[in-house]
Parts: C-alpha cells; structure tokens; sequence
C-alpha cells in the first residue's frame, strides 16, 4: 500500500451550520462598500429602499478601504458591535 | 554517559530479549554475508561462555536466514537476537558491522568500537570482564589478524535508509499520513482528493519527502509563511511535499521555500493575486549563480515548456497556494478567465546576455547572491520589433506595446515586466542604452492627452474627470499628456529568450502600489 504525506493544512473539515433566521428584520442593518467602481451607488440605492420599506430599522453605512485585501480587524468588530445584519456589496 | 535506547529482540529460541536488561551488556551487530563479522562470532561466543549470569552479550543480526546461518555455522549458545527489521541498528545509529557496543548496568554506553581492531577489542572484552567481575576468556588473540574492515550496514542501503527514518518516531516527519488503498490507482486518487492543478502530481511518499528535505538546511518543522487565504502555516515538511508534487528535485527547495516567503508579505499581497477576478498569477525571475546551478534555462524559450527546473518551481508555488493556503479555482481563487500562467511562471534572467545590471543587483543585492523577486503578472505577450535598429526607434515599440497593458486608456498603472531579447539587447548595448532612458522613452511614447484617455460614451474605460473636481478638466487640461505608468520605476526589465530572434515580450500586472501588489525580492538561502 502507497502512503503518501497529507500535503494539504490537514484542516478538518467542518461544515458550519448557518446562523438561525431571525423572524424579523430589526435594531441596526449595516451596508458594508467594499470600494469596487459603483458599489456606493447601488448601496445608496438600496438604502432608499429599505428605509422606505422598514422605517423602524437603523442602517449605517461602512466602507473597506480596498476592495483588494481583506477588512481590517477593526472595521469588523466595528461592524459586529454595531449591527445585526450586513448587506455587502461584492462587486461591480 | 549516554543511556541507550531500550529495545525488545526476540532471540534464536522465540524468548523475548529486553535491553536494558539489568546487567553489564556487550551488544555486537553483524550480519552473516560479512567477512569479519564471521571472524569475529566465535570471539564472542567465547566471551558468552565466560561471562554468562553476570553480564550479557548478545549478537544482533540484520537479517533473518543469514542469522539462522551464524547460529548453525558457529554453533551458537550466545543468543542471536533478530534485528530484520532494522529499528534497533537504525536507532543504534549503526553505520559500519560489526559494531561492539559496551553497556553497564544501567544500559548506558560504556564504549563503541566500528570494524575490527585486535587491540580494541582485546581492551574492550576486558572491560566487559572488570564490569562482570569475572575473568574474561581465553582467547588465542595471536591467531586474529590486527586488523579487518567492516562491512556497510544494511540501514544505509538504498531505499532502507529512507524507510527507516520515515518510519522512526524521532525523523523530520510529523504530517498527517493518507493511505492510498491498493486497488487504487495512485495518480487519481491524487486527482480525485482535489490536491492537482489538473496536471498528475508525483504521490509524495514519505520517502521522496524525505529526499526532498535533504535539499535545505532548515528544520522540517519550522514553519516558511503563514499562506493565504486559509492563513495556514507552511512547514518546510509541507512545502517539500508539495515540491515532491510538482516534480522538483530536491536542490530546487531553497527557491521554492524563497519564492514561498516572497510572496506571502504584506507587499506582494498573495491573497490579493489569487482572489481577484483579474488573472494575475506570482511569476518567479531567478537571478544570481544558483541558476547555472539548477541547469535552469534563461536561453531558448525561457518562458516557455522544456526545462525541469523552471517548470517545477513555478508549480510547487501555486501547489502549495493550493494545498496549503486553500487557494482554488472556484473558491478562493476566481479569476474570470486567468492564463496558462497559473500553472506555472518562473524563470531565470539571462544575466550574461544583458548589456545592465541585473536585476537582482538593481534591487538592492550582490552579484554574487542568489536571489527570487515574485510579481504578481498575467502571461507574457510578445512585441515584435524586426526592423529598428536604434535604442531611440526599439523602445518606442516597447512603449507602443505596454500601453494596452490591462487597458489603453486606464492610467496611471502599477507595475510590469518586460523581458528583452538578446538581439534587441544587442541593439540597446551598441546604441548606449541604458534601462532608465528605455524606461523614459516607454513613458514618453505611451502618454497621451488627456482628451483622449477620459472615460467616455465611445468607450467607457478611462481616466475618471471627477479627477479634476466636480466640472472635471477645463480645456488646457484636456491637453496634458498622461503618462501610462504611475512611475518610471514600475517597469521592470530582464533580458531572457533565446539568440536569435527580435521578439521580446511583456507581461501586464495587477493593481499595483501598497493596495495591491508590488513586487518583493528575497536572497536563496542555500
């Protein structure tokens, strides 16, 4: 028999159960921009819309510095203390 | 003095002989197809029968049938202990047989003699004596020559010595085992684990593994990057495998764990390159005299298929981009289209076909360094120029050509590369040039007025005019010329390819600067 070593980060694969579906849309919505072209735009829209759609709902606005890399550690911890939902923009 | 390490051999009889064993202790390792280790059984059956009850000597035998040979062939009462297996001469680190080991009461070393030397020997079996309190035996040492050569023991035969140490609890391997079954076929159950670039890879056993790591210095555990996006720490053991995969020798690894460290900085931004949907990929230039070294190959289709050792460190990079950090296709990794870049890009500079500096110099290092600088790069493209014969004319068709790097109109850019043949060169050697003026007349050529570069309904990329404020640019400065490069430094330049030929070639990049990825240098560490 052939053994070979595991070439791979040998992470366990875990299959993450989603969070539960709140019954209702409620406290504070965060539209996050990552800064691709035009992704204000649609989020600004969006905004219109829900607020037009759910006047009891906070939405606060955050934006990445680049597309490019992952949020800073800050700006996501940012966003976790202050929302309860995130509507990400992903790309142009 | 050293404590020996415990064992468990069973003996001629089926007993099960312990080490230590609570008594002073001659061990003797031999095997029967040696010459001396068949002089020198009776001698220590002799010392067997004198010491017997208050010390131990025991033969240890490296194979089964040549063992039952010695019992026979000497009469054996000594016990004969099997050792086919090899463990016990591999952690007794036995290189030549016989080898005498002398052990007190405790189990701790007391002496080692390799080979034969009467007069070692004769030293040794008194001190086996003095350790048992007993006289030792009489032996007719007048009729044994002074001296004999031992025989190569069989952990150092090929194939063995890998086996064993992969096997020994204390050996550079600590990864997680897969086994294939063996109605498997080994190559796809590589395919079918997810662990290919779509191309076979060598399965990699622990034994090619271990090849592979004789190729570095470095501990096998310690750890060469933290790779994106899994953010998974890379052992030198982890990378090996990988290079196993992708075909490596084992001098390539110091390149391949270079590279590896290069692209996994802030700077260079690997998990930027692999996640975009643009079809960036790290592309690896070589420099410095591990390049002769390696037989890589910076002449004859330099960026092209051929050649071991430019193909393979290429590919380990992206293997373990895969394997390690997660990066795949579809995953992670999402470029719209990408190129045949992303199986592999890496190449040596043709530094002695260059009429510069080359670039690792350029960067910063000695000539006499080995050194990779990673970009993160689309495939080449060639530019074809025939006909100029001046610096001025050359590197206007250079300039021409860049310009349509990721797109005409959008500037300024980051960085590139150009690769210049060794005609064209030749051609900027006779004429004096040198790479800041190429660099300056690239700049020169490839600008262009504002008017015509702004994003507009005939074609909607360009430069934005919510540069120049909220009326955008009034008319003196729709006339300004906008250079295609943010910098005249974003243009790198090798020379590689083959003599014969006015074709050189470019590749466009990514998004440059310190939001996207700027090209990193690291020194080999041989």
């Amino acid at each position: 028999m052939t053994q070979i070593i595991d070439p791979t980060d040998e992470r366990a694969p875990i299959r993450r159960a989603l969070a539960p579906r709140p019954a209702a849309l409620a406290g504070t919505l965060a539209l996050l921009d990552i800064s691709k072209p035009r992704g204000d735009v649609f989020l600004a829209r969006l905004s219109e819309r829900l607020r037009e759609r759910l006047p009891g709902v906070a939405i606060k606005s955050y934006r990445k510095p680049t597309y490019t890399k992952p949020a800073p550690d800050a700006l996501r911890q940012q966003i976790a203390a202050e929302a309860g939902f995130v509507i990400e923009a992903l790309a142009d | 003095m050293t404590a020996l390490p415990s064992f468990v051999l069973a003996d001629q009889a089926g007993g099960a002989r312990r080490f230590p064993p609570g008594a002073p202790a001659v061990l003797c390792f031999v095997k029967e197809d040696c010459p001396t280790s068949n002089m020198v059984v009776p001698l220590l059956e002799a010392l067997y029968r004198a010491l017997d009850g208050a010390a131990r000597v025991w033969l240890v035998g490296q194979e089964a049938v040549g063992n039952a040979l010695l019992v026979d062939r000497y009469r054996l009462t000594a016990p004969m202990l099997d050792d086919s297996a090899l463990r016990v001469s591999y952690v007794y680190a036995v290189e030549i047989i016989p080898t005498l080991v002398l052990a007190d009461g405790e189990g701790r070393e007391q002496g080692r003699l390799v080979g034969y030397r009467k007069d070692e020997w004769q030293a040794l079996f008194a001190a086996a004596a003095r350790l048992a309190g007993r006289d030792g035996p009489a032996i007719d040492w007048d009729a044994y020559p002074d001296w004999r050569p031992g025989c190569g023991s069989r952990t150092l035969e090929p194939g063995i010595a890998e086996r064993l140490q992969a096997e020994s609890a204390n050996g550079p391997l600590r990864a997680r085992r897969i086994d294939i079954a063996p109605g498997d076929d080994e190559f796809e159950f590589m395919f079918d684990q997810g662990l290919t670039d779509g191309l076979p890879v060598v399965p990699p056993t622990p034994e090619r593994v271990l090849r592979m790591l004789t190729g570095t210095r470095r501990d096998s555990q310690q750890v060469v990057a933290v790779v994106p996006p899994n953010m998974a720490p890379a052992t030198v053991e982890k990378v090996a495998a990988n290079a196993v995969m992708a075909g490596c020798k084992p001098a390539y690894l110091p390149v391949v764990i270079a590279a590896l460290e290069a692209v996994c900085t802030d700077e260079f931004n690997i998990h930027g390159v692999m996640a975009t949907t643009w079809g960036a990929s790290p592309c690896i230039v070589v420099n410095g005299p591990i390049r002769a070294r390696l037989g890589m190959n910076p002449g004859v289709q330099a960026l092209g298929s051929g050649n071991r050792a430019n193909a393979t460190i290429g590919r380990a990079l992206k293997l373990i981009l895969r394997n390690i950090g997660g990066a795949k296709p579809g995953g992670v990794e999402r470029s719209t289209l990408a190129s045949p870049a992303k199986y592999t890009m890496c190449f040596p500079e043709a530094q002695e076909a260059s009429p510069w500096e080359p670039l690792h110099v350029e960067r910063g290092f000695e000539h006499t360094d080995s050194v990779v600088t990673v970009f993160a790069l689309e495939g080449p493209r060639g530019i074809a120029d025939q006909i100029s014969r001046t610096g001025h004319a050359l590197a206007a068709s250079f300039g021409l050509a860049l310009e349509s790097v990721w797109h005409p109109k959008v500037r300024p850019y980051g960085d590139v590369l150009l690769v210049v043949c060794p005609e064209h060169a030749e051609t900027l050697r006779q004429d004096g040039w040198s790479k800041a003026r190429v660099r300056e007349r690239i700049q020169a050529v490839a600008a262009r007025p504002l008017c015509d570069v702004l994003r507009s309904d005939e074609c909607g990329e360009g430069v934005p005019a919510g540069r120049w404020g909220p009326g955008g640019p009034n008319a003196e400065q729709l006339k300004t010329l906008v250079p295609k490069f943010a910098a005249a430094g974003n243009i790198h330049i090798v020379v590689a390819g083959g003599q014969a030929g006015k074709f050189s070639a470019i590749f466009g990049g990514w998004v440059g600067g310190p939001a996207g990825s700027m090209p990193v240098s690291r020194r080999i560490d041989e």
